[in-house]
């Protein structure tokens, strides 16, 4: 008789912990060959709270980080990653049903972005800042700054490589993010949050939440301590709906095309400028 | 010994030749409304009718921004960066040399100083639209994409605070970018923009590029959701910039928003005292505290309070209120009577919330809109004095004990456009700089403006920046982003 | 007492001082010199200015004819319009005192006091015997005003308590006869926070006057550096309820310069400081652009330089 698997439960990650949903409610994840997988949880308003609560707590930290430093955390993800692609293929060939090969260069171009978003930490003053020559005694300069609390829904598909473009870029300017995994392929999601929580990132810098998107998008548009959203994975409906509540405090909410950029960093940072006098 | 009163200075009022009515400046030529309605902006200063102007409807929008679109794309968008940019250089130097002009119907319309007008509003607003001139050609280095492209018809909307200059900070970059323009000036003070529409005539700018439609809150609304605007600038309240955004949710609109504010102003116990009170006084009194992003929060160290409120209150007793054509005025009217309306109710509650108000002695003038420079102390945080934006000549002061108290306090706030830090060591004051949420940090100094720094909010105080390379951005496409 | 003498003491206190922004203090003096004095305050500030002049010649070549010239022009300086007023003082170096003392007498200008710059003007590089000797000559002369200058080397190796017992010295030896005026020579100590140190060391020795410069080295009296000396003395007033006051000479040329460092003590010290006792500008072709302003003002035409006498 052959072995039995132990199957891992996935739960959510919020503040570094991996809790259940408070409100017990789970959903039914099938496999490209319609059989279950996994019961992941199902996030409820209150377990977005928490994770905002954490985001938030965690902001002063990772924000005052050194540049430096917050590449390398971003780099040790790379790393781990690297360690565990075997999992990642497994879950991304289960769920979305494309071909071994297919999967590999999913994670592979995955652990890529972690490695290009570390290398952009300490080069966003350079590329965005300026020093600005003002017409009179003062030294004056700009420079970006992170925003605070982002929420990213992440793509469906590619499954993995969807939900870390719409992170890494977020985070690795010092802001804390909420990340939405796919409704419908959530588990590389959660598999990224045991990477994430063996990395050196400290904790609530990410959580990561599952469940119904268009619950979770009306929730995220009117919570007034989310600063920013990335609405990859949302509808054209739903992005228009969040933006429209996410007004009450000016959320900054924005959708980019799938290629890596700078943008995605700096569209979630605050340019600050500071007027100094220069006298003796 | 007699004191030294100064006699009256009155600038000359016969530069201005202000008409009697005004009509829309729409694709080149001024054009009477469809439906013919009008409203007439008054003098705060002595509440008589300066001048008719045309109140602009749906339907006067409507023509406005087809006038736009047509210019965008038979002229605008076709005409070489360079020749663009000379037309902005043009009129910089119409402006500069039409300075004393504007500086007398800017101080008639609104109530400001003419000092301020002269010396800060329009050589401010003149050198706008010479920085962003010699952008027009440079776009490509500025660090926006390869090939960066305007956006198309921008609608903008500016307040009456900063009636000129806040045109310049919207017409220079969207022009310079290769936008074109229909802009609504604020309804008390409409004249400067309609003055500029001149200017852009005498500039041989081609007709339509700008377009400027006078009228209130609802013609405004009609700009920001005409189907064929591109972006929306707008400067205003914080509460009229949500409602922006949430009309241009489902479209394809891009906005920048500059909105409200409420400054914290903090003193460190090691500051240069008394230039500190000079920028205490400069971020709160200029411009009649009627700045998004004026001090209207002093936060003292708690061991230095005395000291700085016995000098703060000197120097405020020095304050000349008055005439706004007096060279000698220092604080001016008050821009409309529903503003001072507002000023007089926030007050009051800081009266009613147990703050101690306190004003030099100063004689109002009878006629006109007259509020004095006003200080409370005993303010705390949860007093209403200390959280709403007055827009008006009055601080509230509050105190810290330590410097994270001080951030602290100064970050508690829905707002974040600008703070101010006076300290003399150079590791605090980059210290706070780094914490406050605010998108313009004064430090040893307040209210400085340039065209080359770039001036916006963190948090509820807006979206994006004007000014510098930085707002550049608002008016030219993405590389990264969908759907601008 | 402020302090209690010694030269530890006085450091602390003058390190407990507010520095100065320099960009602050230069626009708040840019900013009053924005202030448009017309008309009737334009008339009273030129007379209050004529009667502030201390009235210079400190020149090497300088004669008995020279300083005679100089008295009658103090003490009439329109001879065809007497209600002009009289200048503040005459100020000469230490051996034209005498004469310039008999002379004022002798045409009418017995109250117009003669100031003698002293104490090794300009540069102040002597022994101590040197400058008490050359104060005390001085008073011998019929000096009733002392402009002496701080030994600035001193001052900026940190030595404050010399340059503090040296004022201290030469104001006993004025003692009732004369006002002590102690120059800084602001354009060598450079630094506003200087400049503010220098005050309150100077009120603390127990200067009557502060003085920016000796009028031979430039900048001299920046409208900023007489902005921070005006600011000491209103402070010093309210700490201790002296008023000490202010002169600043070297560079005020025009009606314009001298109305803008009246602005300066109006809204800075204060109208009381609006007054020949508490301030004074030394100055020597200053008065006569004074006297054709005044002309102009009175006739509504541009006065012609041929119309006010040259001494």
């Amino acid at each position: 008789m052959s072995r039995i698997d132990v199957n891992k439960t996935y739960k959510l990650f919020i503040g570094g912990a991996f809790p259940r949903s408070e409100s017990g409610r789970v959903y039914e994840v099938k496999g490209a060959n319609k059989k279950f997988i996994a019961n992941p949880a199902m996030a409820s308003r209150k377990d977005l709270r928490e994770s905002v609560v954490a985001a938030k707590s965690a902001f002063h930290g990772w924000a005052n980080a050194t540049a430096f430093n917050r590449g390398q955390v971003l780099y040790r993800i790379a790393e781990i990653m690297q360690g565990r692609s075997e999992q990642f293929v497994e879950e991304i060939c289960a769920l979305e049903g494309v071909s071994n090969k297919a999967a590999k260069s999913q994670v592979e171009e995955t652990i890529d972005t972690w490695v290009w978003y570390s290398g952009w930490c300490d080069k966003l003053s350079a590329i965005s800042g300026s020093l600005n020559q003002v017409s009179g005694p003062f030294y004056n300069f700009t420079t970006p700054e992170p925003l605070g609390v982002v929420a990213v829904f992440a793509e469906n598909k590619p499954s993995l490589l969807g939900a870390v473009r719409t992170l890494a870029p977020v985070i690795s300017s010092g802001n804390t993010a909420i990340l939405i995994a796919s409704e419908k392929y959530p588990l590389p999601a959660i598999t990224l949050s045991e990477v994430l929580a063996t990395s050196d990132l400290p904790s609530g810098v990410v959580n990561v939440l599952t469940g119904k998107i268009s619950e979770l998008a009306s929730w995220i548009a009117s919570h007034m301590e989310i600063d920013g959203v990335d609405v990859a994975g949302l509808s054209k409906s739903e992005e228009e709906e969040l933006k429209l509540h996410g007004a009450d405090n000016l959320k900054r909410v924005f959708r980019f095309t799938n290629r890596n950029h700078p943008e995605r960093i700096l569209s979630f940072m605050e340019q600050k400028t500071v007027w100094h006098p220069i006298g003796i | 010994m007699s004191d030294f009163e100064y006699a009256n200075a009155p600038e000359s009022k016969a530069i201005a030749k202000i008409s009697q009515s005004y009509d829309l400046f729409i694709g080149g030529k001024f054009i009477k409304p469809k439906k013919g309605k009008s409203f007439n902006t008054i003098n705060p200063a002595t509440e008589e009718v300066l001048a008719k102007i045309a109140y602009a409807d749906e339907l006067d929008i409507d023509i406005a921004v087809s006038h736009a679109k047509l210019a965008y794309t038979k002229v605008w968008s076709k005409l070489p960066a360079k020749e663009r940019g000379k037309y902005l250089y043009r009129i910089a130097r119409i402006l500069q040399e039409r300075a004393r002009e504007f500086a007398v119907v800017e101080t008639l319309d609104n109530g400001k100083p003419i000092r301020e007008s002269r010396d800060t509003d329009i050589p401010l607003a003149a050198a706008h639209f010479f920085y962003h001139a010699g952008w027009a050609d440079k776009l490509e280095y500025a660090g926006l994409g390869n090939k960066p492209k305007s956006l198309g018809v921008v609608g903008q909307i500016i307040p009456w605070n900063f009636p000129l200059l806040m045109l310049a900070w919207k017409i220079a970059p969207a022009l310079a970018t290769g936008n074109t323009v229909v802009l609504k000036p604020a309804e008390t003070t409409p004249l400067t923009a309609l003055l500029f529409a001149e200017v852009c005539q005498q500039a041989g700018l081609p007709d339509g590029v700008v377009n400027i439609v006078t009228g209130d809150g609802i013609t405004g609304a009609a700009l920001v959701n005409h189907p064929d605007i591109n972006k929306i600038a707008f400067t205003g309240s914080t509460e009229v910039g949500k409602s922006i955004a949430r009309s241009i949710s489902a479209t394809k609109k891009s906005a920048t928003l500059e909105l409200g504010g409420k400054a914290a102003n903090i003193v460190f116990e090691d500051a240069a005292v008394d230039e500190a009170v000079e920028g205490i006084v400069n971020g709160i009194f200029f411009n009649q505290g009627h700045v998004c992003c004026a001090g209207s929060r002093l936060l003292l160290q708690e061991n230095i309070m005395d000291e700085v409120l016995e000098k703060l209150k000197k120097r405020m007793s020095l304050i000349r209120v008055g005439d706004p054509m007096d060279k000698n005025t220092d604080l001016g009217a008050i821009n409309s009577l529903e503003q001072l309306r507002r000023i007089k109710d926030l007050a009051s509650t800081g009266d009613s919330e147990g703050a101690n108000r306190w004003s030099p002695e100063c004689k109002l003038p009878t006629k006109g809109y007259w509020f004095a420079p006003t200080i409370f102390t005993g303010v705390s945080q949860s007093h209403r004095i200390a959280r709403e934006e007055i827009f008006g000549p009055v601080l509230s002061v509050l105190t810290f004990r330590t410097p994270a108290e001080a951030i602290e306090k100064a970050n508690n706030t829905m707002y974040g456009l600008s703070a101010g830090i006076w300290s003399d060591k150079g590791s605090k004051i980059l210290w706070a700089a780094k914490q406050l949420k605010a998108g313009v940090i004064w430090s040893n100094t307040f209210n400085k403006f340039d065209p080359a720094s770039p001036f916006g909010g963190y948090k509820e105080s807006g979206w994006g920046r004007e000014g510098g390379r930085h707002g550049l951005a608002g008016y030219l496409t993405s590389d990264a982003k969908v759907s601008k | 007492m402020i302090i209690d003498g010694s030269e530890g003491d006085l450091k602390r206190f003058l390190d407990d001082l507010p520095p100065v922004d320099q960009v602050g203090a230069d626009a708040r003096a840019a900013m009053l010199a924005t202030r448009s004095i017309k008309t009737t305050s334009k008339a009273w500030a030129i007379d209050m200015a004529i009667s502030m002049v201390d009235l210079t010649t400190l020149e090497g070549a300088d004669t008995p004819g020279k300083v005679k010239a100089l008295c009658a022009k103090a003490v009439r300086p329109d001879p065809t319009d007497l209600t002009v007023p009289s200048v503040g003082a005459i100020c000469v170096y230490n051996d034209m005192v005498k004469i310039a003392r008999e002379e004022l007498d002798l045409i009418g200008g017995r109250k117009i006091p003669v100031a003698a710059v002293s104490t090794a003007f300009p540069s102040g590089r002597a022994s101590i015997e040197v400058k008490k000797q050359d104060t005390q000559d001085a008073l011998n002369a019929g000096a009733s005003e002392i402009d002496m200058v701080i030994d600035r080397g001193a001052f900026l190796s940190g030595k404050i308590g010399k340059v503090f017992e040296e004022i201290k010295i030469v104001k006993d030896i004025c003692g009732e006869k004369a006002h002590l005026k102690v120059i800084f020579e602001t354009g060598e100590l450079v630094t506003y926070d200087n400049v503010r140190k220098a005050s309150y060391l100077a009120m603390l020795a127990g200067a009557d006057f502060i003085k920016t410069s000796t009028g031979k080295v430039n900048p001299a009296a920046t409208a900023p550096v007489v902005l921070v000396m005006l600011e000491a003395v209103r402070d010093y007033f309210a700490l201790t309820g002296i008023k000490i006051g202010v002169k600043p000479a070297g560079g005020i040329k025009t009606t314009k310069d001298a109305i803008k460092q009246l602005v300066l003590v109006n809204e800075t010290a204060g109208s009381d400081w609006l007054n020949p006792s508490l301030f004074r500008i030394g100055a020597s072709s200053l008065l006569n652009d004074l006297l054709m302003q005044r002309m102009k003002l009175r006739t509504g035409h541009y006065a012609s330089a041929n119309y006010v006498t040259i001494d």
